[in-house]
């Protein structure tokens, strides 16, 4: 089914992929004009497959939970921010704070993420095909976020236990951000990940994995940080 | 929260729609900034004759055409409480008059090709009092103020002047605006208000002014003003754009071979010819681009 942002009310669109009724079987959605719209597909909680042909604003598939959406387009800030399951898959750039506290699913962005990408994600997988700016995965908790190009300032900073994969330079790391030993449970997760995301060009081996040294998790009275 | 937009033409041929193509972009940005809205249009370059755009308030319009003409001669355009004043009176002349003579107008800026608008209200309102839609011109910048800083009044809207076919328009706040302020005082830069983002513009024109070129001062601003911001600054050549370090306030540019736009939302560009053909891209935090200059 088409649904056109010119003819119809964002609010109406929303409301209705919201209240998909369960017996029903149309399951597949397109939104047309979106023109930058904010929270397009934002609350989503059943299972379906929406495809946004355009570009939109801030929070686009925000809190998503089960369905499948992709962006033909680039996103502005917050895109699938406290996503819980499915997948979001962003064929252009992404602004931002990109999955910024997701708990889970997956999201790719095929091209470059802004700043703040992966902020506090609780558990979260994000696939980068391009670079990420800076602060990326600050104070990111659980899950994984890998970067196919360069990495901006303050990687990780004041990171909990998420496991970040970097292919390309890192700028710098944030406050008790540290390289991490690849072992080979963490070259299968990744070539799982590489293979899901259609990535044939990097191979996980060349990936340089970053995680919490976690001398933060108790206070030091001389602590540098 | 404000919204900044800009547009630089490549392609001649969309010069008349100029002002069509920035009244959509900033009634679209009225829910960043529904409290004042203000832009500059750069046009064809005048030869020998200066423009200067004062906002005349309260005043008669003919009152002021009969005031003016004791002093200098000029030749005067009307667009609703603002003034387009056109006279070979040299800009350090003209502003001694000003001061000296009207202290109830404001001269919102001056230069050869610039005029700048500024006024409170819903932008949507802002434009179509100033009828924007029917201007034409090279390039433009403008920009939606949801006030912090300092109060609602035409004073306190941007763009501001920043010196001849200068302006600057900004997202975001400066923390050290009251230092920097005295700092500039006593260099002899003049403040209408207690805006911080004048203050920015004086910083500006107080840098261009000792020889410093744009880019070389805008990359100063980013050690010395302290707060967030992203900038918009016009030249009669184009504009130039530059986001702080920390990057909290938005930016995205779309480009495409007739044009370079700017704006703090995509939506406001959303109406613009082929845009989703642009190649769309976010300025880079502490990195200065420009176009035309």
């Amino acid at each position: 089914m088409e649904l056109d942002l010119k003819k119809l009310e964002l609010r109406n669109v929303n409301d209705k992929l919201q209240s998909l009724d369960r017996k029903t079987n149309e399951r597949d959605f397109t939104i047309i004009n979106p023109e930058g719209n904010h929270a397009i597909c934002a609350g989503l909680n059943k299972e379906m497959n929406v495809t946004i042909k355009g570009h939109v604003g801030y929070y686009c598939a925000g809190m998503n939970k089960k369905a499948n959406i992709t962006i033909e387009g680039n996103v502005g800030t917050g895109v699938a921010e406290n996503m819980m399951s499915g997948k979001v898959h962003v064929k252009g750039n992404a602004s931002q704070s990109a999955g910024a506290t997701a708990h889970g699913g997956l999201l790719i962005i095929d091209g470059d993420a802004s700043s703040r990408c992966g902020i506090s994600m609780k558990g979260a997988d994000i696939i980068v095909k391009g670079s990420v700016g800076h602060m990326s995965g600050f104070m990111s908790q659980s899950g994984n976020l890998i970067v196919c190009g360069d990495a901006g300032e303050a990687l990780g900073d004041s990171l909990y236990e998420t496991n970040i994969y970097i292919k390309g330079n890192v700028k710098s790391l944030g406050a008790d951000c540290v390289e991490k030993k690849m072992d080979k449970k963490h070259i299968n997760k990744l070539k799982k990940f590489l293979k899901d995301a259609e990535i044939k060009n990097h191979k996980a081996e060349s990936f340089k994995r970053y995680g919490s040294a976690r001398k933060l998790y108790n206070f030091k009275i001389d602590n540098n940080y | 929260m404000c919204g900044i937009v800009g547009i630089y033409l490549k392609n001649k041929k969309l010069e008349n729609s100029l002002g069509s193509l920035l009244s959509k972009m900033l009634i679209n940005m009225g829910s960043r900034g529904p409290d004042s809205a203000g832009f500059a249009i750069y046009k064809k370059e005048e030869k020998e004759k200066f423009k200067y755009s004062i906002c005349i308030n309260e005043l008669n319009f003919k009152d002021f055409e009969e005031r003016i003409n004791k002093h200098i001669d000029a030749e005067l355009k009307k667009n609703f409480d603002h003034v387009i004043l056109k006279s070979s009176v040299k800009p350090k002349d003209m502003l001694n008059i000003l001061k000296n003579h009207f202290h109830d107008v404001a001269l919102v800026g001056y230069g050869k090709s610039i005029e700048i608008f500024k006024q409170v209200g819903d932008p949507s309102e802002v434009v179509k009092k100033f009828k924007l839609d029917e201007y034409s011109g090279s390039h433009a910048i403008g920009h939606t103020r949801m006030a912090t800083e300092s109060a609602i009044t035409t004073d306190g809207s941007h763009p501001y002047s920043t010196g001849e076919d200068e302006c600057l328009v900004h997202n975001g706040s400066l923390s050290n605006h009251n230092n920097l302020r005295r700092k500039l005082k006593k260099n002899g830069v003049n403040f209408d208000s207690e805006n911080d983002t004048e203050v920015a513009a004086g910083y500006i024109s107080n840098n261009l002014s000792n020889k410093k070129n744009l880019k070389e001062t805008l990359k100063d601003s980013l050690k010395d003003l302290d707060g967030f911001y992203t900038f918009i600054t016009g030249t009669k050549d184009g504009f130039a754009v530059l986001r702080d370090e920390i990057a909290c306030k938005p930016a995205v540019i779309a480009e495409t071979d007739d044009y370079v736009a700017i704006a703090s939302e995509f939506q406001a560009m959303a109406h613009l010819p082929e845009v989703n053909n642009a190649k769309i891209f976010e300025p880079e935090p502490g990195v200065v681009y420009s176009w035309g200059n």
